[in-house]
């Protein structure tokens, strides 16, 4: 942990532990060193139970999660509700420990234990949620809310200090005029206005990675553009890497450099945004695709919302999840392989990645068997 | 189908009271819905879509008050249960009273809430709810018939018979919001509102239970008031769509209308506010600031302190909702811009442009594959 200490050494970075194909293709994409990275990582949390000879049941929530976040680049993890997705952040966030894996803070290992150094982590890693209307304390001001962080994490000595910081920090995410907002209570405040000092409580720390889950879900249409904006331009013009969750993918499209789609707990395709969207190769994304909303359909004549999708059904139960690939009980292109084992990485060239055996080596027998 | 109205709504007003004076949720409001049409209201919270809908459902209770206006209902023709006086002649809602209000709802109007989880009763299975709906409107029915209904009900929304006997909490979110679209369909009613049925849903299921509504339309003819804040949404399903703004409808067209040529500048916002999945990248502006807080309500039209547009008139007049042009005679918009007296420069040359989707750079597959 100590080199948390010193921030900003980039040799640092370069640490070694780097898994060697994300290096690579990192370089080829002339992108930095990852700042936050997971490899393998699984969550599984255990069942109560009382007979205890019994094996543990768990919710294998995730399963294989590795991504890598980058500063100045937006990494989107989309999938439905139950897909792991929130479990990633807070895993990442350190509110849940990981069973299994790494997590790694500028190729430092970071221990599973949700204590150890935490508050060190978390002035370099903050998470934002979902809904800003309970993730503020509703019996404290704006300005207390901002000052907690600046205190706990010594950006701030005195109370004057303090002030001028959150009076920047009001500003940098567009609560102007600041003074009029440092005193107002969480109830006076819309449900943008909540999410924008949710977002400055966050950048308080002075954080190098944020983690968004699901940012802008809970407000209305017109307002989310301006939450959405206001975090790309804090991660351009500051250089922090964001997650940002959602089960939008036509938001990702927009929003994310990088997109990662999530089912069940398990990675199943990821790459570049417009590569995921535009050209999906795993038949979940294809579905989910195909299922969003989408008004220029009407327009180019295929609008029919009686058309089928290509797999009907809900996601499974994570207590006892389909074997091998997660989605092979909905998939119409499953095959006996699908069964038995989670598909490799396949890489579709450009950063672009699925897990699916109807890419890559068995592809000629997934083509055969699936027409 | 003969496109004859269904629901003539004129001119309905509907008020909060509250210790600080009355809150105008909907303000004059008028609308007509089709039989077999789909009509979607669609609005941001705090527009007054659900306090609408409720208003026709007679739902509403104090401090929630109608204080104006009219909401004819006309009977279909030759209707087969003639157990009230069969006239073809409209019947105001409003005018209804207890008993017969209890004839009206359900068996010619119904309602699928947004949340299932709410709405289904979760000590009862599913099968005794759905027969519940029935002996209490049609106590005669045999209750082998009932049974048999609540089966046919379930196999209609694409539930498995054998779920029949479960319980709301044994089933899928997907799977509870088909349980209460059953439950609505049940004495097959002519007006179905759904508000915000499938907010809740993942898009997978989303989309399953709106073909499942389409569907079913087609087979019975039912017509839709549905409620959502998602546009993109409504514009793939509504054949009608009206945008609501604090309490008013501002603009009202068929989707068409609406997608290509928003005349409104708050649905002109609306509709670049969210990212669309195909075709070139569009720029987005989205709306700035927020929705009003109705209890103050900005003089004028609601909308002026947003509006890039706004002029003197908008802050001073509210603006009626008129046909902008003749070109499309369907389409209404409530805006000063397309009221020539007041506002001589004419129309703002971002409203004018005929495709909603202006594209970034290059011309786009969109426009090529697009039908006229």
């Amino acid at each position: 942990m100590s080199m948390l200490e010193r921030s900003t050494d980039v040799d640092a970075r370069h640490a070694p532990g780097v898994n060697g194909k994300t290096a690579q293709s990192a370089v080829q994409a002339g992108w930095d060193e990852p700042v936050l990275e997971a490899v393998n990582l699984r969550k599984v949390f255990p069942l109560r139970q009382l007979a205890f000879w019994r094996t543990q049941r768990g919710v294998k929530a995730v399963e294989d999660v590795s991504l890598a976040l980058r500063p100045g680049r937006c990494t989107a993890l989309v999938g439905e509700s139950g897909s792991g997705k929130t479990t990633v952040a807070r895993l990442l966030a350190r509110l849940y420990g990981y069973t299994s894996g790494e997590i790694r803070f500028r190729g430092q290992h970071i221990s599973r234990s949700t204590t150890v150094g935490l508050r060190k982590y978390r002035r370099y890693v903050q998470l934002i949620f979902q809904d800003p209307f309970s993730s503020l304390n509703p019996v404290h001001t704006v300005k207390y809310h901002l000052r907690r962080p600046l205190r706990i994490h010594g950006h701030a000595r005195t109370a004057a200090e303090a002030d001028q910081q959150i009076r920047h920090l009001l500003e940098r995410v567009n609560l102007t005029p600041a003074e009029q907002f440092m005193e107002k209570f969480p109830h006076q405040l819309s449900g943008g206005q909540r999410q924008r000092v949710a977002i400055a409580r966050a950048l308080a720390a002075q954080p190098e990675v944020l983690l968004a889950d699901e940012p802008v879900s809970m407000l209305d249409v017109s307002i989310r553009l301006d939450v959405l904006n206001l975090l790309l331009s804090l991660k351009e013009k500051e250089r922090l890497a964001l997650l940002y969750i959602t089960h939008d993918i036509a938001s990702a499209r927009y929003f994310a450099d990088e997109t990662m789609v999530m089912y069940a707990g398990q990675m199943v395709e990821g790459g570049p945004s417009e590569a995921v969207t535009q050209s999906p190769r795993h038949p979940y994304t294809q579905l989910l695709l195909q299922a969003a909303p989408d008004p220029d359909r009407m327009l180019t004549g295929q609008m029919d919302a009686e058309s089928s999708l290509v797999a009907r059904g809900e996601p499974p139960s994570l207590i006892n999840p389909p074997s091998g690939c997660r989605f092979h009980p909905r998939c119409p292109y499953a095959m006996a392989v699908c069964r038995t084992a989670f598909p490799p990485r396949t890489d579709l060239g450009g950063g672009h990645w699925t897990h699916c055996y109807l890419y890559g080596e068995p592809a000629a027998v997934a083509t055969q068997s699936a027409t | 189908m003969a496109m004859e109205n269904v629901l003539e709504v004129k001119h309905v007003s509907v008020d909060y009271g509250s210790a600080s004076g009355a809150v105008h949720a909907v303000d004059d409001v008028s609308f007509n819905l089709k039989r077999g049409q789909i009509l979607g209201l669609a609005g941001e919270s705090g527009s007054g879509k659900s306090t609408l809908a409720y208003a026709v459902a007679r739902l509403l209770r104090p401090p929630a008050v109608v204080t104006q206006g009219q909401m004819l209902y006309y009977p279909r023709p030759g209707l087969e249960d003639k157990n009230e006086d069969d006239s073809l002649s409209p019947i105001d809602l409003l005018e209804l009273t207890p008993a017969e209000l209890r004839n009206f709802r359900w068996r010619k109007l119904s309602i699928v809430f947004q949340s299932a989880m709410n709405a289904l009763n979760p000590v009862l299975s599913i099968e005794t709810q759905i027969v519940d709906v029935l002996q209490a409107h049609n106590p005669s029915m045999p209750r082998k018939a009932q049974k048999a209904r609540a089966a046919e009900l379930v196999r209609m929304v694409g539930i498995a018979p054998d779920r029949l006997h479960a319980y709301p909490h044994e089933l899928s979110g997907g799977m509870r919001q088909r349980a209460v679209i059953a439950i609505a369909l049940a004495l097959n009613p002519e007006i179905i509102i759904m508000d915000e049925p499938t907010t809740a849903l993942d898009v997978v299921v989303q989309r399953e239970i709106l073909a499942e509504i389409m569907g079913l339309r087609k087979d019975f003819g039912f017509s839709v008031i549905f409620i959502t804040h998602d546009l993109s949404l409504l514009l793939e399903i509504a054949d009608q769509v009206a945008i609501m703004y604090a309490g008013r409808i501002v603009e009202t067209a068929t989707r068409e209308q609406l997608y290509r040529h928003p005349r409104h500048p708050y649905t002109y916002g609306l509709l670049h506010s969210f990212p669309s999945l195909h075709g070139a990248r569009r720029s987005m502006l989205g709306i700035p600031g927020s929705p009003p807080d109705l209890r103050a309500v900005p003089p004028g039209c609601a909308f002026n302190p947003r509006c890039s547009f706004a002029f003197g008139a908008c802050q001073t007049a509210v603006p009626a909702l008129l046909t902008p042009s003749s070109e499309a005679p369907e389409q209404r918009v409530a805006c000063h811009l397309y009221d020539a007296s007041l506002n001589p420069d004419g129309v703002p040359s971002k409203l004018r442009a005929a495709e909603p989707a202006q594209p970034d750079d290059s011309p786009l597959a969109l426009r090529k594959g697009e039908v006229q």
